[in-house]
């Protein structure tokens, strides 16, 4: 979901006229139509007027604050600086006094960020040096112009207002009436006036830089010289294209940077509409302060210029200093929190269309899946489910009992999702349309009526989920005996959460409606995180606060990590659609949102068979495993495209039910230490510039290398195996090839390249069953990929699958896996934890082996016993046959 | 733990099917007819030879065959199976991967006896109802059969009824042909300029009394189309063309005795309809299908534009053929002698248009279209033609045309929306009668023309039972009908087949 279908008379028309297929860009902004960023990218750079002024520098234990000038109209701003713990810097900058308070964004950050004393360590009349702690790194501000310096020894690692950009549009009384700004039918009354913000970056060394979703584009940012900037502006674009910077649905607005010495972040803590330009300048000719002129003696040094622009808000800018991608992930993880920790069956196989069209029809697909024996654990209802998009209601003809069907579906130990979306039918006989609006919950006009917007049930409201109290509401509307017909397997999606407005001002909400006392201006891009947040909530406290939600979410914000899945929205049955799903999901993962998806099969239009297959073997390896399809588009359950597509497709989707226990494991990494699932190659082969801008190939965890097929006819794909004196081994041929290489791989249509690297573990569950529940108690077998010299290590991650008591009451079990001297064993990497598992371990796999004489296990009691194996000389793979052991326990093998 | 020694047990599901009274012992989940390659205490050949292995790894809850045949009890290997006995209602295979996995599969529970799930026997509940309503089935069959017996003799007799008209016709038409003809001649003779002008007269009177017999040749034709009517039970094309019988004459206005005749010779009032308008249109429509198919992508405006446009143009070649001629006739006409002049060519032109009269030649089609349908082997769905079946839903109204069409109305309001037009029988290979497929209905919005599938299946009733739209477009309707019922073995049969489970 969702097309806009007001608008779709429109499109269509459009389309009609032009032929093609594609994403009207006259409905969305360029910079040159957002008028603030038109005036802001006006400035030239080199002409700061901001002035530091040294005499109001006041440094306390926390912080150092100090007052800047504008030189041509003399309004004074307030820096502050902060030292924040594990090597951030935090730097903001308001009006010194503003007419009103200006929004700073509230409810992203986990906590108030602990801080660490800062130091002066020299001051003068142009500047001072204060110490940053650890490794020498001291930040330099200088006064004339305004310019902050981060340094380390005698490396400049990132430079502020360099280029003097920094412009910060003062609050000021109505003088011209000349305010309004008009894009299209819409008039954006802007009764503040002219807010905006900007600040320039200058990244010296750095040739690469990433993050900041959403867009349709390649992994590494590109420069937008000459084009538009990129942009992060919550938007329901309709049929969107790839390989562009305009908008789409979520914006993070998080850029890493790296260079093969360093690794950091920029988080620029804004809600408002924001443009962020890129230029990289190898030349290097950004004039630099007298004072690092010594340091910088070359003028070789490649360079990236980053410039953020934001429409109204304050500059609150997080700087992430790395400096491994690991430490970067960290320490966004420790402002903005990690990533939900998902129910196990939400990692599996999700089938959903708009729509399923009524009871039977579910029963059918249940069923079809059962026949053809392919597993899936949820099975999703879109808006034809409601009573006249009414949502928390059935419609009474196609879902009479909701509760049948979701018991049917519980018998087979599966699970339901149904869309719940944030715009309200205004509709005095709903329930909950009368509740919101009796107690004030809607979102209002600029005129303080309640707004009201066209979307799918029609005229509709849309709840302020900025106010605590309607949050809090919305939350208990998911009650088993507030939402009828729900049952503790139905979980939420929530669509159209930018929010989509039809006939709204670029299909969203205007500006000048308002949260309370703060225009949708300045929160526009958080509303989604909200609504998510609130429904997670919701299925939290159903359950008395004892299981685990599952939300999915097309609108997202720094944060919403914590509350649940996204989705690349609408995408199309396109190849490049499959294509652009790798670096949209891998952007999102190094920003903190690693359960990212694309809907499998493309939303828009009819996937070939071909197509199909390589989506499904894609998505197999992708996060958010969900196959969607739009409501005019021909039904393609797996089974539609005759026995040899239905074979195809029923193994990629068992490679992804075997791997769940590896999947469980990276998303618990995820969870308790902000580690990306999926991750470019760079983040773990940091110094191999050959990795820095691809996109077609990712990693799960350190140890899987997956190189989706994503061509038409392929006959081959040419992967990149990283890291010298490694080695990889073919998951499913156990075929040993060496790091550092370009690999041709021969593909059929049954290929899915994937490798497990050399010197790691892996544990799978290889009895595939019906669904995730369903396998629970079943047997591991262990892969372990021998390094060159004889090492692997892994882990594993096991718990009751769905509740928090692995984090209350510390129920879980965490083992480590090492082969090392011909010995593989299994230690507890949690000795304050615990849990009991049914499952054991049924078979162990030694790839890169050599044959054994014998195989002895030790258990946990002291007891030896022989193990039987099979030696594969030709690929060198080593099976022990049924340790027996269990999974939660102690044991060893030997091998002599 | 679920790897705790799964033995070999003996089959205790089939003591407890009553009917079953041998125990048989062998491993768990294998059927009978394989017991023979497990014989206890003996090694044990995987089922496709690839290895040998101690018979107490049989069912150890480890795969050691490729092909799963070592763990027929235990969900160890990928690829495996699993037998229930199933006592009392029908054995079955289930994948190994349903084994204990916590949902009852086999009705006899004996795939879950490690996985804590309680399942009930359910086989005889199973048994009886499947019986039942296999005996239900037959007895429909059995009637629905004698049903089709009778529709396949009564196919029989129409089709040759209506060879039979369609000859009349032919040939009635030939006779028209051949006096038009002589005719011609007549009134090429008659444009002679100013000859024997008198003997000119004579003959042409003598033409004209030719011509009074050829008008009571004309009434029996229409005779014809009226008994031809009446068998065919509403037939809109003859209306229209009695319609026109009146009303062409009026428009010449020259054969005025002539007409007068026609009307007396006419027995009945003039629209005796038994169909309402509209659907004449249908069925004229339908005719043109044939030659104008993407007319029928969809009814939207431009379409129904389009329609006419075609009429248009075969109006404008028909006047192209006749009467240009006979302005050409009329500006090289003789001007003193009028009134034999404009006789002979109102009757020329008036037995030219009965001729050439597309709802004649529609007729004419019509029938010979009809004969060549595909009714079946037997012709035994012959009885469907020109009959429509609806279905009401909560918001439609749905309508079955067989070989015509199938068409959606919403209850309260609105357009009709064309969901396909008779496309051709689509039932698998063997089967090909069991399903029927309209396609090129209206378009829809970035997606294919609607098109409905028509699934045929034995009842006593010719009746729609449902209809829903799967997908996008595409329409599934379920309909029985007598036509499709086999016949059946006997009831004893199937019911003896089904007890020795």
């Amino acid at each position: 979901m969702n097309s806009s279908n007001s608008i779709l008379g429109l499109l269509w028309l459009a389309g009609c006229l032009s032929g093609t297929w594609a994403v009207d860009r006259g409905n969305f902004k360029t910079c040159d139509q957002s008028a603030f960023c038109k005036r802001q990218r006006a400035l030239k750079p080199g002409q700061s007027p901001y002035r530091a002024l040294l005499e109001t520098l006041e440094l306390t234990n926390t912080k150092l604050t100090l007052q800047l000038i504008n030189d041509n109209n003399k309004v004074r701003l307030l820096l502050e600086l902060y030292r924040l713990q594990g090597n951030m810097t935090r730097v903001k900058i308001n009006e010194l006094k503003p007419l009103k308070p200006r929004f700073e964004v509230p409810d992203v950050l986990i906590n108030d960020p602990p801080t660490e004393p800062l130091s002066l360590l020299s001051r003068d009349e142009n500047g001072v040096v204060l110490s940053l702690g650890a490794d020498s790194q001291r930040l330099i501000v200088s006064a004339k112009p305004f310019r902050l310096d981060i340094m380390e020894g005698r490396e400049v690692l990132l430079s502020l207002n360099s280029r003097g950009l920094l412009a910060f549009e003062h609050l000021r009384i109505l003088e011209d009436g000349m305010w309004e700004e008009t894009f299209k039918s819409h008039t954006d009354s802007k009764p503040n006036g002219p807010s905006s913000i900007s600040l320039d970056f200058s990244l010296p060394g750095v040739e690469n830089v990433y993050g900041i979703p959403e867009h349709a584009d390649s992994l590494k940012l590109k420069a937008t010289d000459g084009g538009d900037p990129y942009r992060l502006f919550n938007l329901d674009v309709f049929q969107y294209e790839v390989f562009n910077p305009m908008a789409l649905y979520g914006a993070i607005p998080v850029m890493l940077s790296h260079s093969a010495q360093r690794t950091m972040g920029i988080f620029w803590l804004n809600a408002a509409e924001t443009w962020v330009d890129i230029s990289s300048n190898t030349a290097g000719k950004t004039v630099f302060g007298q004072m690092l002129d010594y340091v910088q003696g070359s003028s070789e040094t490649p360079q990236t210029d980053v410039r953020w622009i934001s429409e109204s808000g304050i500059i609150d800018v997080f700087i992430m200093l790395g400096p491994t991608p690991t430490d970067v992930f960290s320490q966004y993880a420790s402002l903005t929190g990690t990533q939900a920790f998902p129910p196990l069956s939400a990692l599996a196989y999700h089938q959903c269309r708009w729509n399923y069209n009524d009871q039977e029809d579910v029963a059918a697909v249940d069923q079809g899946f059962d026949d053809h024996d392919i597993p899936y654990d949820f099975i999703w209802l879109d808006i034809e489910h409601t009573d006249g998009k009414r949502y928390f209601t059935w419609d009474p003809h196609k879902f009479p009992q909701p509760k049948d069907m979701l018991q049917g579906l519980l018998d087979k130990r599966r699970k339901m999702v149904t869309i719940v979306d944030p715009h309200i039918k205004v509709d005095s006989s709903y329930k909950i349309h009368n509740e919101i609006r009796s107690k004030g919950f809607y979102v209002k006009s600029k005129d303080g009526g309640d707004y009201e917007g066209w979307c799918w049930p029609g005229n509709s409201g849309y709840p302020d989920f900025t106010n605590p109290e309607m949050r809090a509401w919305w939350a208990s509307m998911f009650a088993y005996d507030q939402y009828e017909g729900s049952m503790e397997n139905m979980y939420t999606w929530n669509d159209m959460n930018e929010p989509s407005v039809f006939n709204g001002p670029e299909v969203t909400m205007h500006k000048d409606a308002l949260h309370g006392n703060w225009e949708n201006r300045d929160l526009h891009n958080l509303y989604g995180l909200y609504v998510q947040r609130a429904t997670a909530e919701g299925l939290i406290e159903r359950s008395g606060g004892v299981e685990r939600p599952f939300v999915l979410a097309r609108a997202f914000f720094a944060g919403s990590q914590r509350y649940g899945a996204v989705w690349t929205g609408d995408n199309a049955a396109e190849w490049e659609h499959l294509k652009i799903s790798i670096p949209m999901c891998l952007s999102l993962s190094l920003v903190g949102v690693s359960f990212c998806g694309a809907d499998v099969g493309g939303f828009f239009k009819s996937p070939s068979t071909e197509l199909l297959v390589r989506w499904y073997q894609t998505g197999a390896y992708q996060p958010f495993f969900r196959a969607h399809a739009h409501l005019d588009t021909p039904r393609r359950e797996p089974w539609l495209f005759g026995p040899e597509n239905t074979a195809l497709i029923r193994e990629a989707v068992r490679q992804r039910y075997a791997l769940l226990p590896y999947w469980y494991q990276l998303f618990y990494h995820a969870h308790h230490s902000g580690q990306p699932v999926m991750r470019p190659l760079w983040v773990e082969y940091p110094q191999d510039t050959a990795t820095f801008s691809m996109d077609d190939q990712f990693l799960l965890g350190r140890d899987l290398l997956v190189h989706p097929v994503t061509e038409e006819g392929a006959r081959g794909v040419t992967a990149y195996l990283p890291g010298k004196g490694e080695v990889w081994f073919d998951v499913h041929t156990f075929q040993k090839h060496n790091g550092a290489q370009n690999l041709y791989i021969p593909v059929t249509i049954s290929s899915i390249p994937v490798f497990q690297r050399g010197g790691s573990i892996i544990p799978r569950k290889a009895r595939v069953r019906r669904s995730s529940s369903c396998m629970e108690h079943d047997p591991y077998t262990l892969f372990v990929a021998l390094s060159p010299k004889r090492f692997a290590q892994g882990e594993l991650y096991i718990d009751d699958g769905h509740t928090f008591n692995f984090d209350k009451q510390k129920q879980f079990i965490h083992r480590r896996f090492s082969f090392a001297n011909n010995a593989l064993s299994s230690r507890n990497l949690a000795p304050g934890s615990q849990f009991t598992t049914f499952s054991w371990v049924e078979k162990i796999v030694i790839l890169g082996a050599s044959k054994p004489s014998k195989a002895t296990l030790k258990t946990h009691d002291g007891k030896e016993s022989q193990l039987e194996f099979e030696f594969d000389a030709s690929m060198s793979v080593l099976t022990l046959r049924k340790p027996g052991v269990n999974a939660g326990l102690d044991w060893t093998v030997v091998l002599q | 733990m679920s790897c705790a020694l799964l033995l070999l047990l003996m089959s205790l599901a089939l003591a407890m099917g009553t009917g079953a009274a041998v125990e048989i012992q062998r491993p768990r989940g294998v059927p009978l007819s394989k017991r023979q390659f497990y014989e206890e205490n003996k090694p044990f050949t995987c089922l496709d030879g690839s290895s040998t292995i101690p018979f107490d790894r049989v069912n150890d809850d480890y795969c050691d065959c490729r092909d799963g045949s070592d763990e027929p009890g235990t969900a160890a290997c990928p690829n495996g199976s699993f037998h229930c006995t199933n006592a009392g209602f029908r054995p079955a295979f289930i994948p190994s991967s349903r084994i204990n996995d916590g949902i009852c599969d086999c009705c006899d529970t004996t795939d879950e006896y490690n996985s804590g799930a309680t399942c009930q026997n359910t086989c005889r509940e199973m048994g009886r109802k499947e019986r039942e309503s296999l005996q239900i089935m037959a007895e429909i069959t059995k009637e629905g059969f004698l049903l089709k017996q009778q529709l396949i003799h009564e196919a029989k007799r129409g089709q040759e009824d209506k060879q039979g008209k369609l000859t009349e016709l032919q040939g009635s038409k030939k006779g028209l042909e051949e006096k038009v003809e002589a005719l011609r001649t007549v009134k090429e003779t008659a444009e002679d300029p100013e000859k024997e002008a008198k003997e000119r007269h004579l003959k042409a009177w003598e033409e004209q009394k030719e011509l009074l017999r050829m008008e009571k040749d004309k009434t029996r034709m229409a005779e014809a189309f009226l008994e031809l009517d009446d068998d065919a039970d509403g037939y809109v094309s003859v209306a229209e063309l009695q319609s026109h019988l009146e009303l062409d004459p009026d428009s010449d206005g020259s054969l005025s005795e002539t007409e007068t005749q026609v009307s007396q010779g006419q027995s009945e009032p003039p629209a005796p309809v038994e169909t309402p308008q509209e659907e004449s249109r249908d069925f004229v429509s339908d005719h043109d299908s044939d030659h104008y198919p993407e007319d029928y992508a969809g009814e939207e405006e431009e379409d129904v534009e389009d329609d006419e446009e075609d009429d248009h143009d075969e109006e404008e070649e028909e006047e192209k053929v006749t009467p240009e001629k006979r302005e050409d006739d009329e500006v090289s006409m003789p001007p003193y002698d009028t009134e034999t002049q404009s006789l002979i060519d109102g009757t020329y032109s008036h037995l030219q248009s009965l001729i050439c009269d597309p709802e004649c030649i529609s007729i004419c089609r019509n029938l010979e279209k009809e004969i060549g349908f595909d009714f079946g082997p037997s012709a035994e769905f012959a009885y469907l033609y020109s009959q429509c079946y609806e279905l009401s839903t909560s918001e439609y109204i749905y309508r079955l045309c067989p070989f015509n069409r199938v068409s959606q109305k919403p209850k309260f309001g609105g357009s009709e929306t064309n969901l396909g037009l008779w496309g051709q029988w689509a039932g698998p290979e063997g089967n090909l009668y069991s399903v029927m497929k309209y396609d090129h209905g209206q378009g829809c919005w970035q997606g294919p023309n609607r098109s409905t599938t028509v699934k045929l299946t034995c009842g006593k009733e010719t009746v729609v039972t449902s209809t829903s739209e799967p997908s996008r477009c595409e329409y599934l309707m379920e309909f029985t009908t007598p036509a499709v019922c086999q016949e059946p073995a006997s009831l004893d049969e199937v019911l003896h087949g089904h007890t020795e489970l």
